[in-house]
């Protein structure tokens, strides 16, 4: 009982982690219909430079929680303003271009990224510290989860519902709504659609971000290849839940991560990334719409 | 019109979108030899009628039945769009749809396509028989480009066309699949007078020379009026009234379907 | 002027900007050192400003053009009218043909092996043209089915020891066989859903090839492959080099010349309608399933089939050869080459393979080059070095208006 436990918990914690960048994903597919290929990349920018501030952070002296929070700002700030030139460079000049050429666009972005970084800075797996402390309220169950874990969740969590009240509650988000609903419409009425595409883009990358910060504190190593894979499976979670809907890339974060989790507990650790994808091509084949997802009816 | 043959019968086709119900019981026939219309202002619910009979969307409810002649019936809800040209039923797109890279003649070739059956094996090796059913594709289709009047601008990409001639176009494509009834949808939207009238002209040709049955939606009541009988109308989604033009021109719900359109314009 | 000096020092400010922790900073966790390296801030700064000033000027060349286009005014450069020359072009062909067959008798065995792995990628790039350029079906996964053709040659080869001849159609065969396999769930799915899903069956093949042991030898591959063998002669590297070299050029011929014939019979007009637009495409009677199948699996045979040479020409295969980014570079083949043009996916192998390969020195930033180039050919120039020619066709009334006028 306890293993199972153990592997919810490791699953909801990693489903967490899929849902933060999920989201970025399905923010921009709902919006101008293009899956953002280097959006993986965007959190791999973000726990780098989250590495490298606190690296030169604890080398000038600072320590503990404080390094964790420069750290964590200024990968969000950097991630967000990668997201914005992005977006600006590699796919604005193509809108109304075909379909497939922002994709191609998008995946040329995702490489010429992962090896701006390798270039950058190293090929090789850096050690990132130990920024998240160990909470001392959580002795008596260290053994089921740990404090990493912990903060991955209460951070998902909340900001989960600032996004929410965000695309709920205020005027930037109904303008964010309208824009996912017509686009031309939305423009009709005023609504300043490319800065509402940029916005799309700097909150999508800021959510990644703040996954990068979890992740690599969490498993406390990064890479320049992290991006991709992390990026493929956060688009299966965003697919898995109905791309385009906020509390679908939630669900499918956390049903992934679980399926992950309990597939390599219980079946194998090296067949992990098989059953992923295969429950993409799953859900794909079965319910092409995800499980929150609206089927759209193609105009004609 | 009792003696002629009924090609396309329509039953109490229903479409809903959600909770939307966009074509709600509408019954149609269209008889060999004639040129039918379903008019009715915009967002009636006519283009989801003809994606309905054309395979595009399953509707909800209701039967659309295609009587080819000398062959059996055949119920055509839910066959897929290729399936449905198959048997001899072709169209236009409102919104143009050609394939913009292609030729023009490519583009009409695409229409042969499900009457011709060169294989892949056999289109490698290119043996005499893919050679001649090839040729004999490039010439159906240049004659039905001269036919709709576009001979000259066969090697010509089809994006290049000036906009009335795509039109015409698509009509070729639409023919290149042998039908026995065409589905227009808004032949003549955005062409100008002239344009309009030759298209007149177009339609009335092929109904005669080619006997094939046209069945046209169309938002200019004057195109309609004087090339087509009967006429079907529609507003909200419901069959509001048939008949022939006379009629349709004296039906006081006609007059106030298309009159509140105008106040609104 | 001053307006456009001003964007472009904002740009390079910003850039400076984005670049400076990655650029600049180079931490060392554990010596607690910190590396500065703030000349690379300049070039940073002093390249962004330049590139700014010609980004700006390529657009405005863009919409120029574009606009020119909308007026329905073609514009074809002598290049492309020269190419759409038949005379012309059976005359280069016959002078490559000549040329590729000297080759190995003027050039030393390195050279050889360099342009074998060149046409690989000219085969592969062709077979991927087949699904992706000419239907418009975006695989990401495209390098599994090479890895099915190598995989296959190799087990055959270990477990059978049957030779190269045998193998190179059952290679194609497999990789056929996959292709229709892996393709017939996910014809229904949209472009972008189909590019994720193959993506996804590129990675399972791979994680299957390392971690299934009793089949595939896991992460240390297989070795001692059979070379191709001709009537048993015994052959040194030098002759066996030079043999391969010879069978992958008749394979290319043989490749250029079956697309050529598929793309101009009534299947390859099929395969770009449904590119161009697929509901239309249904529409005119076109079976999309079937026409989408045999798209996928007509480009996978040939992944498999130069897969078994792959096999052969290196006699060692592991799963490490087979990852996502050789699918990236057989994709970028056929972007800059020109998606749907055959001779444009040629050139674009031998850029994208050559090129690195004889500039060593740039050789770590061949993949920010490919990276960045299929970004730039999106936006500035979509059809490719070499856009596709259009096919001309002959009939009765174009020779009554030769006549005539």
């Amino acid at each position: 009982m306890e293993y199972f436990i153990e592997l919810f918990l490791s699953g909801l914690t990693r489903g967490s982690i899929y849902a933060l960048i999920a989201l970025g994903y399905t923010m921009v597919y709902g919006i101008i219909q293009l899956i953002n290929f280097a959006h993986g990349e965007i959190y791999m920018i973000g726990a780098f430079v989250a590495l490298i501030v606190a690296g030169v952070c604890t080398i000038y002296g600072f320590a503990g929680v404080s390094v964790l929070i420069i750290a964590a700002i200024a990968a969000v700030i950097y991630a967000s303003a990668y997201g914005y030139t992005l977006e600006k460079i590699a796919y604005r000049p193509l809108r109304g271009a075909p379909r497939l050429s922002p994709l191609i666009s998008a995946i040329g972005m995702s490489i010429f990224l992962q090896n701006y970084v390798l270039l950058a800075q190293t090929s090789d797996f850096l050690p990132f510290p130990r920024l998240i402390p160990d909470f001392e309220f959580m002795e008596p169950v260290a053994h089921i989860i740990g404090s990493p874990e912990l903060v991955i969740l209460v951070t998902t969590v909340v900001t989960m519902i600032l996004l929410t009240l965000l695309i709920k509650k205020t005027k930037v988000g109904k303008a964010m709504r309208a824009t996912q609903q017509d686009m031309s419409m939305a423009r009709l009425v005023g609504i300043n659609v490319d800065r509402i595409i940029s916005l799309t883009f700097v909150i999508g990358s800021a959510l990644a971000a703040i996954g990068g910060v979890l992740v690599a504190s969490y498993i406390g190593q990064v890479n320049f290849y992290i991006g991709f894979l992390a990026g493929v499976k956060a688009f299966t979670a965003a697919v898995l839940g109905g791309i385009g809907s906020i509390p679908g890339a939630v669900l499918g974060g956390l049903v992934l991560g679980l399926t992950e989790s309990f597939a390599a507990g219980y079946v194998s650790s090296d067949y992990e990334d098989v059953f992923a994808f295969g429950l993409l091509v799953l859900i794909l084949i079965l319910r092409p719409a995800g499980i929150l997802g609206k089927a759209r009816k193609q105009k004609v | 019109m009792a003696d002629k043959h009924k090609l396309l019968e329509v039953k109490g086709l229903t479409m809903d979108f959600g909770g939307l119900r966009a074509v709600d019981s509408v019954s149609l026939e269209v008889h060999e030899g004639e040129i039918a219309a379903l008019i009715g202002p915009n967002g009636a619910g006519k283009t989801t009628f003809f994606n309905c009979v054309t395979g595009i969307y399953t509707p909800t409810k209701g039967d659309i039945l295609l009587h080819p002649k000398g062959l059996a019936t055949r119920r055509l809800n839910g066959l897929k769009p290729n399936k449905v040209t198959e048997m001899g039923l072709a169209r236009t797109f409102q919104n143009i749809r050609l394939f913009p890279d292609m030729t023009v003649l490519e583009n009409v070739m695409i229409g042969r396509h499900c009457r011709t059956k060169s294989g892949i094996f056999r289109s490698i090796i290119r043996s005499r028989g893919v050679r001649e059913e090839e040729q004999q594709i490039v010439e159906d289709s240049y004659q039905l480009l001269v036919k709709v009047g576009l001979g000259e601008f066969a090697n010509e990409f089809s994006k290049n066309l000036p906009y009335g001639a795509q039109r015409r176009l698509e009509i070729a494509r639409a023919m290149a699949t042998d039908p026995f009834l065409l589905l227009l949808d808004e032949p003549a939207a955005g062409m100008n007078p002239q344009e309009t009238a030759e298209l007149d002209q177009l339609i009335c040709k092929i109904s005669e020379e080619d006997r094939i049955a046209i069945l046209l939606i169309e938002h200019d009541m004057k195109l309609v009026m004087n090339i087509s009988n009967p006429i079907y109308v529609m507003e909200y989604g419901k069959k509001i009234a048939e008949g022939s033009p006379q009629e349709i021109k004296d039906n006081p719900k006609v007059i106030e379907a298309y009159l509140g359109e105008e106040t609104d314009a | 002027m001053l307006k456009e000096f001003r964007q472009s020092l904002l740009v390079s400010i910003w850039f400076v900007f984005l670049t400076f922790p990655l650029m600049v900073v180079r931490v060392n966790t554990t010596e607690s050192i910190v590396e500065w390296r703030w000349m690379s801030l300049v070039w940073v700064a002093v390249a962004s400003f330049f590139l700014s000033y010609l980004w700006r000027y390529m657009l405005a060349r863009q919409q120029a053009k574009k606009k020119v286009e909308e007026e329905g005014v073609q514009q074809l450069s002598k290049a492309q009218l020269l190419l759409e020359d038949m005379t012309f072009r059976y005359k280069a062909m016959g002078v490559l043909l000549a040329f590729s067959l000297v080759f190995p008798w003027i050039f030393d065995t390195y050279q050889s092996t360099i342009m074998i792995s060149a046409l690989i990628y000219v085969v592969l790039g062709l077979g991927l043209n087949i699904s992706v350029g000419l239907a418009g079906l975006l695989d990401l996964g495209y390098v599994a089915f090479f890895a099915v053709g190598a995989y296959s040659y190799a087990l055959i080869n270990h477990h059978f020891d049957f030779g190269f001849w045998a193998c190179l159609p059952v290679g194609g065969v497999l990789g056929c066989l996959f292709g229709v396999i892996l393709g017939f769930p996910i014809l229904r799915l949209r472009g972008d859903y189909l590019a994720i899903v193959t993506l996804g069956f590129g990675m399972i093949i791979k994680v299957v090839l390392e971690n299934w042991n009793e089949f595939s030898f896991g992460p240390s591959g297989i070795a001692n492959i059979d070379r191709p063998g001709l009537f048993g002669i015994d052959m040194n590297i030098d002759g066996s080099t030079t043999y391969i070299y010879y069978i992958m050029v008749a394979m290319v011929v043989f490749t250029i010349l079956i697309t050529m014939r598929l793309r101009n019979s009534r299947i390859g007009r099929a395969w770009i309608a449904l590119r161009e637009d697929e509901i239309a495409c249904v529409a005119m009677g076109i079976d999309m399933a079937r026409t989408k199948l045999s798209a996928y699996a007509l480009g996978a045979f040939w992944a498999g089939m130069v897969g078994v040479l792959f096999a052969a020409k290196t006699t060692f295969i592991n799963p490490a050869s087979f990852t996502f980014m050789e699918s990236a570079i057989i994709l970028s083949i056929v972007v800059l080459g020109g998606m749907g043009s055959i001779l444009g996916v040629i050139l674009g192998a031998f850029i994208l393979i050559l090129l690195p390969e004889y500039l060593r020195a740039f050789s770590e930033y061949r993949m920010l080059a490919f990276g960045a180039a299929m970004v730039l050919m999106m936006i500035f120039r979509p059809q490719g070095i070499i856009s596709n020619i259009r096919q001309k066709y002959e009939y009765k009334g174009l020779k009554e208006e030769a006549d005539n006028g």
